[in-house]
């Protein structure tokens, strides 16, 4: 495919809110979890929370937006001059130029289980809470587009954890075809207690900080957080990095356990390098979806030992956000592409007794060298499987 | 401005009132379609998977099998759009009400049944399928955001692509904000090409946002109980001679929709 830029991204986790926050703690090796503080009931976990998203005020035309997803998403479109790139992309193509186009899993549910633990005598919700924009899946994606004034194609993509990697793909297609000029993609999730209890009555969250890929991992540990990125086609910038490939597949297996032979992640892998005209060989880094689940990590890791030299390196960056679910994709994009920015590798944080599948691509610890092509696994429930491929600006495959 | 042009090969129909689009073409004709049965049949799921399935993901899997049986395709070939822009509101009713009550009593199966792709999630697996799939969701745009999004593949990846919307009645508390009142759920087979199985052919632009566009007469109030069946003014095109319409795909977007019969 015809490679396109990233003009602008940023990234609000447990790591902090924006790049300058997130490269300093993976320079650092700084995880960004801590034990579980946010459920209505208590839950032995650690979680990647995101500090002061209960403060933040959303402009007075958007109260009625107002809940923890859309204040963590206004957090998020207020880091590293985000707001004003899509301002000027706005103002260049038109705001109907421009499509939003956002993942997420949950969207603002805790606001409708806030709803539920408080309703009214008659069994309804209470006034406050009569927002009915605020309890549907779009809330997000919604409130975004009002807030950044967009008015072209919007689409929220719900495919659990692969959410916010699918729409990078989306984009593609709409910018291939001339619907639009740019896209604003990137996605929100937050923490609420329907995750946190519901991945813990599935038995797999941790009651320690997840650790990705260690030989004795015994879970995950949920997070939340919001990122964004701006695509224009490569004439607009030519410096910028590129989104070179995206590869997308369905495991056709189970509704929560991965392909055990990872055939989806394979195909979607596949897709990803053949769009960026890319040998395996090519690649520098893979940001893998290493969920610290048993079996994500073992088909993962098995994955990786098949389709790549030991020169690649690889590692999951769970471990200083948590798996931010929904919002997984973006983050760890736009960890590939600081990678590719700064030639810096990130260790897998918590992977301190290497899992023996794990074959010499594993970087335990941060390295440093040149990446021109990072790559980014996401995988979700429903067996769907999402890789998106990055360049640096120039690359030829 | 770019305009899209898509090939139908399959229509599906599911509500109280239809079966399937025959039951469609029978009503907007002045005949009186027998009423289907009161759970969605889903036959391309195995028995097992049936049995346990939510109402949400036996609606979906209805409509998407009538579509891919009416276009002849191999359904383990077809890029999967599924939308629904609510999800399943029995399922968020329930954790929601569980949560609030005893979280730790939260069942894991609801729990995973409960992600937005379920629906898709059953059909990829019930059908083999390894193509690329997803969920999405806008409002009440949710059918016209997913027409866009089935179109934008079909034609950039030159594929065809199953396109599912559907939602349920709401449930509990919950249900005095989706305002659902009773299930819907519609599908198309839409191909780059045409060929043997096309059955219409659609020519999508994007344009400003429409007021909504008039139905006929039998179907005067459906839209208003369900986000899904704002696709009514397409499948009512599609169950006649052709023609136009405007759909909403975005709060302030609308989906030019000009429909030429090919069968």
């Amino acid at each position: 495919m015809t490679p396109l830029a990233v003009t602008a991204y940023t990234a609000t986790s447990a790591m902090g809110s924006g790049l300058a926050a997130q490269l300093d703690a993976l320079e650092h090796a700084r995880s960004g979890l801590r034990p579980n503080d946010i459920s209505s009931a208590p839950l032995a976990c650690w979680v990647g929370r995101v500090d002061g998203v209960e403060g933040i005020a959303l402009p007075a035309a958007f109260g009625a937006w107002d809940c923890r997803n859309n204040r963590l998403a206004w957090l998020g479109l207020n880091q590293d001059g985000f707001l004003e790139r899509v301002h000027a992309a706005r103002t260049r193509y038109g705001a109907d130029r421009v499509a939003l186009l956002l993942g997420t899993s949950t969207a603002s549910i805790g606001a409708t289980e806030e709803a539920y633990r408080r309703l009214d005598a008659d069994g309804g919700f209470a006034d406050d809470m009569l927002r009915p924009a605020i309890h549907a899946p779009h809330s997000l994606a919604a409130f975004v587009a009002a807030a950044l004034e967009l008015e072209g194609p919007c689409l929220t993509v719900s495919t659990a954890c692969s959410s916010s990697a699918k729409v990078f793909a989306s984009a593609e297609r709409m910018i291939r075809l001339g619907l639009v000029d740019a896209a604003v993609v990137g996605g929100v999730d937050t923490l609420c207690d329907s995750v946190l209890f519901g991945f813990n009555a599935l038995e797999l969250v941790s009651p320690e900080p997840c650790r990705p890929f260690d030989a004795a991992r015994n879970g995950i540990s949920i997070g939340e957080a919001a990122g964004f990125a701006l695509l224009e086609r490569i004439e607009a910038a030519a410096d910028a990095p590129r989104l070179l490939g995206y590869g997308e597949a369905s495991d056709a297996h189970h509704m929560s356990t991965p392909h055990p032979d990872g055939l989806g992640a394979e195909l979607a892998l596949n897709d990803a390098l053949a769009r960026g005209g890319l040998d395996a060989a090519r690649v520098d880094y893979i940001n893998l979806h290493g969920t610290a689940s048993q079996k994500n990590d073992e088909v993962e890791a098995a994955l990786v030992g098949r389709v790549f030299p030991a020169r690649t390196r690889a590692s999951s960056t769970k471990g200083f956000t948590g798996h931010t679910l929904g919002a997984a994709g973006i983050v760890e994009a736009t960890i590939a592409l600081q990678a590719i920015e700064h030639g810096l590798v990130p260790g897998n944080l918590g992977g301190d007794t290497p899992d023996p599948i794990c074959g010499a691509h594993f970087a335990w610890c941060n390295e440093r060298q040149r990446v021109d092509v990072a790559l980014s696994n996401s995988f979700g429930f429903g067996g769907n499987n999402a890789c998106l491929a990055f360049a640096r600006a120039g690359f030829a495959a | 401005m770019s305009m899209l042009r898509v090939h139908v090969e399959g229509v599906g129909l599911w509500s109280p009132q239809l079966a399937d689009f025959a039951a469609l073409r029978a009503l907007l004709a002045g005949a009186t379609a027998p009423a289907p049965s009161p759970r969605p049949a889903a036959a391309t799921l195995p028995p097992n998977e049936r049995r346990r399935a939510p109402e949400s993901v036996l609606l979906a899997i209805e409509a998407a099998g009538q579509a891919v049986a009416m276009s002849g395709r191999d359904a383990a070939a077809l890029a999967c759009v599924f939308a629904s822009a609510h999800g399943d509101q029995a399922i968020t009713d329930y954790m929601c009400a569980t949560l609030a009550r005893s979280p730790a009593e939260l069942s894991p199966t609801r729990f995973h049944n409960s992600v937005h792709n379920a629906a898709v999630g059953y059909w990829t697996i019930a059908t083999g399928c390894h193509a690329p799939s997803t969920a999405i969701c806008a409002q009440r745009a949710s059918f016209g955001a997913a027409l866009l999004e089935a179109a934008s593949q079909a034609l950039a990846e030159q594929r065809a692509v199953l396109l599912v919307c559907s939602d349920t009645t709401g449930s509990g508390p919950l249900a005095e904000v989706t305002g659902c009142a009773q299930a819907f759920g519609c599908a198309l087979v839409l191909a780059p090409q045409a060929g043997p199985a096309t059955l219409a052919r659609l020519d999508l632009q994007l344009g400003t946002a429409p007021a909504d566009a008039p139905l006929p007469e039998p179907l005067q109030g459906w839209r208003a109980g369900n986000p899904s069946a704002a696709s009514l003014p397409l499948l009512a095109l599609l169950a006649g001679a052709g023609g136009h319409c405007e759909l909403p795909v975005a709060a302030t977007l609308g989906l030019r929709i000009d429909m030429e019969n090919v069968a």
